[in-house]
């Protein structure tokens, strides 16, 4: 669904993404680790368009990203920051991006309704704490049904119970057969439904892994000590391995 | 009908008898347009006798006046010189012409054509006369202590050029000029090497360039007149002991008007009058000792442009209101004096409630020294930056003339 | 179909702006206050027309600059949107730039229009117009061409500063500094070249202290006086709208979010 080759992108002197190449398919739930400014988001903002490259290829369903912006119509994204005009209501934000996306005519709104949204929707942005916006973020990701979904930190706001709910649709969604790219600088709740692991740091790929194949080559059983023990190790225990 | 007319013309006769004895008991010719010309009249007529002629249109023209005679004119009688000729030429002391109209007299660089040419003479009094149309309308030459009232002078020039003078006054002394309406000529009243006159009350508007003229004209007055509207205001030049008070001038709006406009001008007085919505109220250049005293100066582009050329006049207890500039100049040298004057931009206080401000006013504004020596910078009229520039210069002068300043503004509008 | 709906909701936003309220407000107070103090109709204007090249540059350029970095995530967000990057952006600009300008309209246009209509008033609304819609435009620009908001704001106070203040002192040094020539024409090619002077010499020529610019430059009233004047001024506006327009949405097709 999503093929990555060759990703560069520079910001001055700064490799943000050195040479990156990976390829993510449907049913996957890909968790992107890495340190902060290692190039997670980057690379996502990259596959949806918002930062040009300067080399590589990035193909969404093969459209090439570059030429073409429909292909954005089957991606949901969710921001690490949700910030909205502040005098917009709830109801005028879900709206907005309905009148959009006049090519869809069936919304998946389940999460509005468990978050249950709908008893707040004509409160204005502004007054929203910011775990809210978060919800309302999450729920705009889902809205069109897409097969695809980016989200970049997206239970880093949440309470708990928004956190499990929020994780519960995106197992079900990956059950359904879509791709789920979940950018965290710490896995620790999404340790469950991961089942590919790709690991960032200073803009370069360290390693791509299913998250069966990681617990395998260090013995750890749960995904975010496998993780922790990477990070302390650095390259050090990869080049050691 | 005919009764009534003579009935009428005997009252009028009457009266001027009555009014004015020295013309004798004279003859009373009647002219109407139908009988003998006007000229022939006069042929025949003697010192003290009347002319009365009766309303019609007369195709007349060059009518000489040689004798003391006096020629009354009932309404609508009306001497056309056919855009060729003039009208009438006195040339004898103490003729008296009323209520006669003149018109179209013929325009040509050669000689100043007039309604009613006056060469030579003493004592001529000119009254009620209309003089519609004609290139000069009263026309004054050599002559002296003759009398022009009550005279509508109207015309339509369209250029300088081809244009005359309303009243015009060449070598000559103790004339009176008054409540006559002067308009759309070149320029409204001109004076000339004419000394000891009065004009007074008169209105000069929409002439094309002066309502009142003034070239070397020693004392002489001018009081209660309107100059309004004129293509360049009033210009008074090369003369002395000139007295204005009283007049009017304003809407002298336009790009190279004024209210008034001095040039070479020594011991004159300018008191009284009032100055509105001129470009400039009062242009000053190589004057000495004028004093400018208790007028309102209002809603003006300039107030005062006073030349460095100009030296000891005074400025007293006039009022300066809304005026775009209050006083401009070329130079940074001042030896004119401003004192007691109400400037309404002044923003000093009265601590000691004298009604004296305790901090002097300076009334030449950044800008306007800077326009003075590079006049494109007008365009910037108006701008945020020139507005900062007066407001930074009015805290720390450097190019405005520091002696050039009111020790004494008045806090409050001077009563005139 | 995009760029409506987005409007739309800019709008709906900025109807409750408080920042755009407060300045209607205090423009409508203004208007009212100064053409009902001063009793001239001409002095009314010319007062209106100094707040307006004061302020309408600054606040409508600080503001269309804060607003669209406080919309960059939302901008992100919508872009994430099978949405044409310059549909988006223009979209933007125009549910600013009709926000301000309805501000401007109803503060300062309907006191004028009710108390003192004439050529004038006309021409002022025409230019606070202009100076709203060329600095909201400015501020798309510097937005599209700083990431950092601080950054953005520093370069929307000096691009006002600029044009309000330090263009003209430099027009003034070139003047003086050529005096002697006969720089007429080049002066009115400079005056083009800020929108805010533009603006000025067209409400001015309306009013009666047009004269004083006659009286020093005869070229200045008779070019920008006749209606070729007037139309080649609001040419140069339009020009000023639309420059900063093309480059922002040539730099911004290029600009990573």
């Amino acid at each position: 669904m999503i093929k990555i080759e060759n990703l560069t992108k520079r910001y001055g002197k700064f490799y943000a993404l050195n040479d990156i190449s990976a390829a993510f398919y449907k049913g996957q739930t890909v968790s992107l680790l890495g340190p902060n400014g290692s190039g997670k988001t980057t690379l996502i903002k990259s596959i949806l368009g918002l930062v040009i490259a300067e080399s590589g290829v990035i193909k969404v369903n093969g459209h090439d990203v570059k030429k073409d912006w429909a292909y954005k119509a089957d991606i949901g994204y969710m921001p690490q920051i949700g910030r909205y005009p502040e005098n917009m209501t709830i109801r005028q934000v879900i709206r907005m991006l309905k009148e959009m996306r006049k090519d869809v005519n069936s919304y998946d709104e389940e999460l509005i309704e468990r978050f249950s949204l709908r008893a707040i929707e004509h409160k204005t942005m502004k007054s929203l704490s910011g775990g809210t916006r978060q919800k309302v973020s999450a729920c705009l990701a889902f809205l069109f049904r897409p097969n695809l979904l980016i989200m970049d930190e997206p239970t880093a706001g949440l309470d708990p119970v928004a956190s499990e709910i929020l994780k519960n649709k995106i197992a079900l969604e990956r059950d359904n057969g879509k791709l789920i790219l979940i950018t965290s600088h710490v896995i620790s709740d999404l340790d469950e439904i991961t089942s590919h692991v790709m690991y960032l740091q200073d803009g370069a790929l360290v390693f791509y892994k299913t998250a069966e194949e990681l617990r395998a080559s260090t013995g750890e059983e749960r995904l975010n000590k496998v993780i922790a023990a990477i990070m302390q190790n650095g390259y050090a225990y990869e080049n050691h391995r | 009908m005919k009764v009534q007319r003579l009935r009428s013309t005997q009252i009028l006769l009457l009266t001027i008898l009555f009014l004015f004895p020295a013309t004798g008991f004279g003859k009373l010719f009647k002219v109407s347009s139908g009988s003998i010309s006007i000229q022939s009249a006069i042929n025949v007529a003697h010192d003290g006798d009347t002319l009365f002629i009766t309303a019609g249109k007369y195709l007349q023209h060059d009518i000489v006046v040689n004798k003391r005679i006096t020629i009354l004119g009932e309404p609508n009688a009306i001497i056309d010189a056919v855009s060729k000729y003039q009208g009438f030429l006195i040339q004898h002391d103490s003729v008296f012409i009323q209520g006669i109209q003149v018109s179209n007299t013929g325009r040509t660089a050669v000689t100043d054509m007039a309604g009613i040419k006056v060469i030579n003479a003493k004592g001529v009094r000119i009254f009620n006369c209309k003089l519609i149309n004609n290139s000069f309308g009263i026309y004054l030459q050599n002559s002296t202590a003759c009398t022009v009232s009550n005279n509508l002078v109207q015309s339509t020039i369209a250029n300088e050029i081809n244009g005359g003078n309303g009243i015009h006054a060449w070598k000559s002394g103790n004339l009176l000029i008054n409540n006559n309406v002067v308009s759309g000529h070149r320029d409204g009243i001109y004076f000339e090497f004419v000394t000891d006159s009065k004009i007074l009350s008169n209105r000069s508007e929409h002439n094309l360039r002066y309502g009142l003229h003034f070239m070397f004209s020693n004392n002489d007055a001018y009081s209660k007149n309107v100059f309004q509207d004129n293509g360049a205001g009033v210009a008074v030049m090369y003369s002395n002991h000139v007295l204005m008070t009283d007049n009017i001038f304003t809407h002298n709006w336009g790009e190279a008007a004024y209210g008034l406009l001095l040039k070479d001008i020594t011991d004159s007085k300018i008191l009284h009058n009032r100055f509105i919505k001129n470009t400039v109220a009062i242009y000053m250049e190589g004057t000495t000792r004028v004093d400018v005293k208790r007028n309102l100066i209002e809603d003006n582009g300039w107030a005062l442009r006073v030349q460095a050329s100009c030296s000891g006049s005074n400025f007293n207890e006039n009022n300066f209101l809304g005026n775009s500039f209050d006083v401009a100049t070329n130079g940074t040298l001042m030896l004119n004096y401003f004192d007691r004057n109400f400037w309404d931009k002044y923003d000093g206080y009265d601590l000691n409630k004298d009604n004296i401000g305790d901090v002097p006013y300076y009334p030449v504004s950044m800008y306007s020294v800077v326009t003075e020596k590079i006049p494109p910078a007008m365009i910037l009229y108006h701008s945020v930056f020139t507005n900062v520039l007066d407001e930074v210069e009015k805290v720390l002068p450097t190019l405005t003339p520091d002696k050039l300043k009111d020790d004494h503004p008045a806090m409050r509008k001077i009563a005139l | 179909m995009h760029m409506k709906t987005i409007v739309k909701y800019v709008l709906l936003d900025l109807i409750k702006n408080k920042t755009v309220a407060v300045y209607t407000i205090v423009l409508f107070i203004l208007s009212f206050s100064v053409l009902g103090m001063s009793g001239n109709i001409s002095k009314g204007i010319l007062s209106l027309l100094n707040v307006t090249l004061l302020f309408v540059p600054l606040i409508n350029l600080l503001f269309s600059t804060i607003y669209f970095f406080n919309s960059s995530e939302f901008i992100e967000l919508l872009l994430a949107q099978p949405v044409k990057r310059k549909t988006m952006l223009l979209a933007n600009y125009t549910g600013v730039a009709t926000a301000l300008t309805a501000a401007y309209v109803i503060g300062i246009g309907v006191p004028v229009m009710m108390l003192a209509f004439n050529p004038a008033s006309l021409m002022l609304l025409l230019s606070g117009v202009f100076l709203t819609l060329v600095f909201s435009a400015i501020g798309l620009l510097i937005f599209v061409i700083f990431s950092d908001k601080t950054k953005g704001i520093g370069a929307a106070i000096v691009t006002a500063l600029f044009f309000t203040l330090i263009f003209d002192g430099l027009l003034l040094a070139f003047i003086y500094s050529f005096s002697d020539y006969p720089i007429d024409k080049p002066v009115i090619g400079f005056i083009s070249l800020n929108p805010i002077d533009l603006g000025r010499i067209l409400v001015l020529l309306k009013l009666d202290v047009a004269v004083m610019m006659g009286y020093s430059g005869a070229l200045f009233k008779k070019f920008l006086g006749s209606f070729i004047g007037i139309a080649y001024a609001c040419t140069c506006l339009l020009i000023w709208v639309a420059l900063p327009l093309i480059a922002s949405v040539r730099i911004f097709r290029r600009k990573n979010l």
